[in-house]
């Protein structure tokens, strides 16, 4: 007979204030097959914990059920507890009568009874627990990262500077992502090509990261510790390993398309480097609008290089790569200008939208640094910027805040007074938010020191009138409507996830939430991982946030990945699904339920096994198996049906 | 008492570089030694004032219509008649704006542009201890220049 030992944990008043703890040890004593039952005041401490180890050790227990909180919190605290005294800690459980019982009840009666049938089929389970053993995975110490702006190339540069090898793969020719779009970033104005080139060049130079540009995840395998990724490594019509980055063809090329980099105002040719300081500085050619490809001549480009290094007959190629660990940092984009046709999106010439407007105050943009606008070329004296266009706005656009357009619109309306010193910016906001550091100072300084003017409210209406860009807006402090007559209009439009996402979660089998962004495991105490063993979040592609958090998500996504990598094996909790084999008729159902493809066929045995390292035990394969051949670990049929009988209180 | 002016109606105001960033900013901000651009509309000022009651315009939407250049509303408003000068606003404003010397610049601009805001022989001698003091003390001001 098993020697079950029962631990009730007052928690305080948290649940001794509903459930009277005194009657439940009671009642548990009657019970001939609890041999101990006690209760504590706080369980979880360390002479709670002093307690449950003595007592396993002079009861001589077989297992312990611990009635306290719920075992998200404190399961592994007192299965830690049970093997220092020794036993197995899989002969540990929780009844939880906290978050279960005495938080949502009020009569203390009728709470009190049910904590004890909570204990008592937590003891029916207990009684057929099997002593398990945590089950080892070798670990590829090797790390993937996707997505190439700061968040990923901070990830990818911490990991390898920890001593690991990275692959990183990047969709677009270059690395460098969003960041290398800003003219100066808040709330320090610190030029942001200066602080991000340099380490766009160390990825460039590492010798342990491995840059795959122009190259997407095709398909993922494997499991934690263990993944083979497919990548299409697109082909650029280029010989990358001989071209010198000259930049002669680009020259030369007779096609002239809307610069995705320059937001489209300005023109790059069909062989392009999206801007340059490219980190790879190689060219491709977009095939979508090369004149050879479209008509079979042209060929101009072929004839100008020097080394021979144009490759029209260049076809995409897939690699395979193993690693341990895949950081995604896949970024954002933001909403397009047409969709907000209220504010004449797509339609005025005038209205431009926040990362258009970073590239006319760039150094290197279309118009060197100079405002000007795109109509005419003129430089705008009145400029209007509008906050939370298509943010906030739950019932026609996105309902999050976007987190970074409050103090990047501050610095543009600044760095646009001190390009421009007799013109004037206007801001509409619903909330000027500026939580960050020195942030709320960089608003006070915009608004005391450079004179811009914050109108609290929302825009209506932008239209054209003549050369003037028409805002219709509403300064809810003064109780008024206002009209400016704009030279130009900036909007903060939302920022939305990265075009693919969702196709790659898929891939990855990682989850996103409502709005489309890449789900944590726990928005507080596990922000950057994924639910899904063996991948790590980084950047916008999670949510909104600016440079400094992408950076510290970054370097928090990296460090994890290093732990992962500390160590030669790794353990995983052996609750999982288990097949009897003798019972098995190989029906498959099990393979089409599982959403983590940890279930497989045997040819040879004509059964399915599971995968032990795949697995994660969520039961799906075990409420599916018609048979019953599959069992999960430690819930059993058996053991469900025990705990039902004993929640019915034995009838 | 003043005519409420534009105040009754919310007609649009119209924004533009030579309004919001003119002359009478600049005039205020020299004549009350002040600078109105600190004010980023917390409302600690309103919330404190013990004539907020009184006034067609709350003391922060003074400050921020003076912002906005808006100098008829403002100079048209009961509100720089009602304000006491008991100083709450200035000790209570997290900018250290001198609000109540910005009120009597107002008062002050208001006398000199003539704007016909009050009479002593408005005033009921019953009723004239009640007066704020400003506001008797300009109307006789206003009689003698």
């Amino acid at each position: 007979m098993k020697r079950i030992g029962v631990f009730v944990c007052h928690c305080g008043i948290n649940i001794a204030n509903t459930v009277d703890v005194d009657r439940v040890v009671e009642e548990l004593r009657k019970d001939p097959r609890i041999t101990h039952a006690q209760s504590y005041i706080y369980m979880c401490s360390d002479p709670g914990q002093e307690l449950v180890r003595d007592t396993i050790k002079n009861e001589k227990l077989d297992a312990v059920v611990v009635a306290a909180c719920s075992p998200s919190l404190h399961e592994l605290t007192f299965r830690q507890a049970s093997a220092e005294a020794g036993l197995n800690p899989y002969q540990c459980e929780i009844a939880n009568i906290r978050e279960q019982c005495s938080w949502v009840h009020e009569d203390r009666e009728r709470a009190t009874a049910k904590a004890v049938k909570i204990i008592k089929s937590i003891v029916a389970k207990t009684y057929l627990n099997e002593s398990l053993e945590p089950i080892r995975v070798p670990i590829n110490r090797r790390a993937m990262v996707i997505g190439g702006g700061i968040a990923g190339i901070q990830a990818s540069l911490d990991i390898a500077n920890s001593g690991y090898e990275v692959v990183l793969v990047e969709r677009e020719p270059s690395i460098g992502g969003h960041m290398a779009q800003l003219s100066e970033t808040f709330p320090t104005l610190d030029c942001s090509q200066c602080i991000l080139t340099p380490k766009m060049v160390e990825v460039g130079k590492h010798p342990r990261i491995k840059l795959m540009t122009y190259s997407e995840v095709e398909e993922v395998s494997g499991y934690v510790g263990n993944f083979t990724v497919k990548i299409r490594r697109k082909a650029p019509s280029v010989d990358w390993a001989t071209c010198t980055g000259c930049g002669e063809c680009m020259e030369k090329c007779p096609v002239k398309v809307p610069s995705e980099f320059n937001r489209g105002l300005d023109d790059r040719g069909a062989i392009y480097v999206p801007f340059p300081q490219a980190v790879p500085n190689k060219p491709v050619i977009d095939r979508d609008n090369c004149v050879y490809y479209r008509t079979g001549k042209c060929k101009l480009c072929e004839s100008t290089c020097e080394v021979g290094s144009i490759r029209f007959d260049q076809e995409d190629e897939i690699v395979e790569e193993e690693v341990g660990a895949i950081v995604v940092a896949t970024g954002y984009e933001t909403l397009p200008l047409q969709r907000i046709a209220e504010y004449g999106g797509g339609e005025v010439p005038d209205v431009i939208d926040g990362l258009a407007f970073e590239r006319l105050l760039s150094a290197s943009g279309p118009t060197v640094g100079e405002v000007r606008r795109p109509s005419d070329g003129k430089v705008p004296k009145e400029v209007v910027f509008v906050q939370c266009a298509g943010s906030r706005d739950p019932e026609r656009y996105q309902p999050y805040c976007s987190r970074i357009c409050c103090m990047y619109t501050t610095k543009h309306a600044m760095l646009y007074k001190h390009r421009v010193h007799d013109g004037q910016p206007y801001i509409f906001y619903i909330d000027v938010r500026t939580g960050g550091k020195g942030y709320e100072e960089f608003y006070h300084r915009a608004e005391e020191e450079e004179g811009v003017v914050y109108l609290k409210g929302k825009v209506a209406s932008i239209f054209r009138d003549g050369d003037q860009t028409v805002v219709w807006g509403t300064d809810s402090l003064a109780g008024r409507n206002v009209e400016i007559r704009a030279d130009l209009v900036v909007l903060a439009t939302a920022v939305v996830p990265g075009t693919g996402v969702q196709d790659l979660a898929k891939k990855l089998k990682i989850q996103t939430g409502e709005n489309g962004f890449l789900n944590e495991a726990h928005p507080k105490l596990r922000p950057v991982e994924s639910i899904t063993a063996g991948f790590y979040l980084a950047g916008c592609g999670q949510s909104p946030r600016d440079i400094p958090d992408t950076v510290a998500q970054a370097s928090g996504a990296a460090s994890k990945v290093t732990a992962l990598f500390s160590k030669d094996e790794m353990e995983q909790d052996p609750m999982i699904a288990a097949v009897d084999e003798d019972v098995c008729g190989g029906c498959r159902v099990c393979i089409s339920v599982c959403p983590y493809d940890a279930r497989e066929y045997d040819e040879e045995e004509e059964i399915a096994v599971v995968n032990e390292a795949l697995c994660e035990g969520c039961g799906a394969c075990v409420a599916a198996c018609p048979c019953g051949a599959t069992q999960q670990s430690n819930l059993t049929d058996r053991q469900i049906l025990e705990m039902i009988t004993a929640s019915l209180g034995e009838e | 008492m003043a005519e409420g002016a534009d105040n009754e109606t919310t007609p649009r105001l119209r924004l533009d570089r030579e309004k919001v960033r003119g002359e009478f900013g600049k005039r205020l901000d020299s004549l009350s030694e002040q600078h109105i651009l600190a004010c980023y509309q917390c409302g600690n000022c309103s919330s404190g004032c013990p004539l907020a009651e009184e006034m067609d315009l709350l003391p922060s939407t003074v400050m921020h219509l003076v912002q906005l250049g808006q100098s008829e509303a403002v100079l048209n408003s009961r509100s720089i008649w009602v304000c006491a000068s008991c100083l709450q606003c200035t000790v209570r404003c997290p900018k250290g704006i001198d609000i109540q010397k910005v009120m009597d610049v107002l008062r002050q601009m208001a006398l000199a542009e003539g704007i016909d805001h009050f009479g002593p022989d408005q005033v009921d001698p019953r009723n004239a201890a009640e007066v704020p003091q400003p506001g008797l003390v300009s109307a006789y001001r206003k009689l003698s220049t």
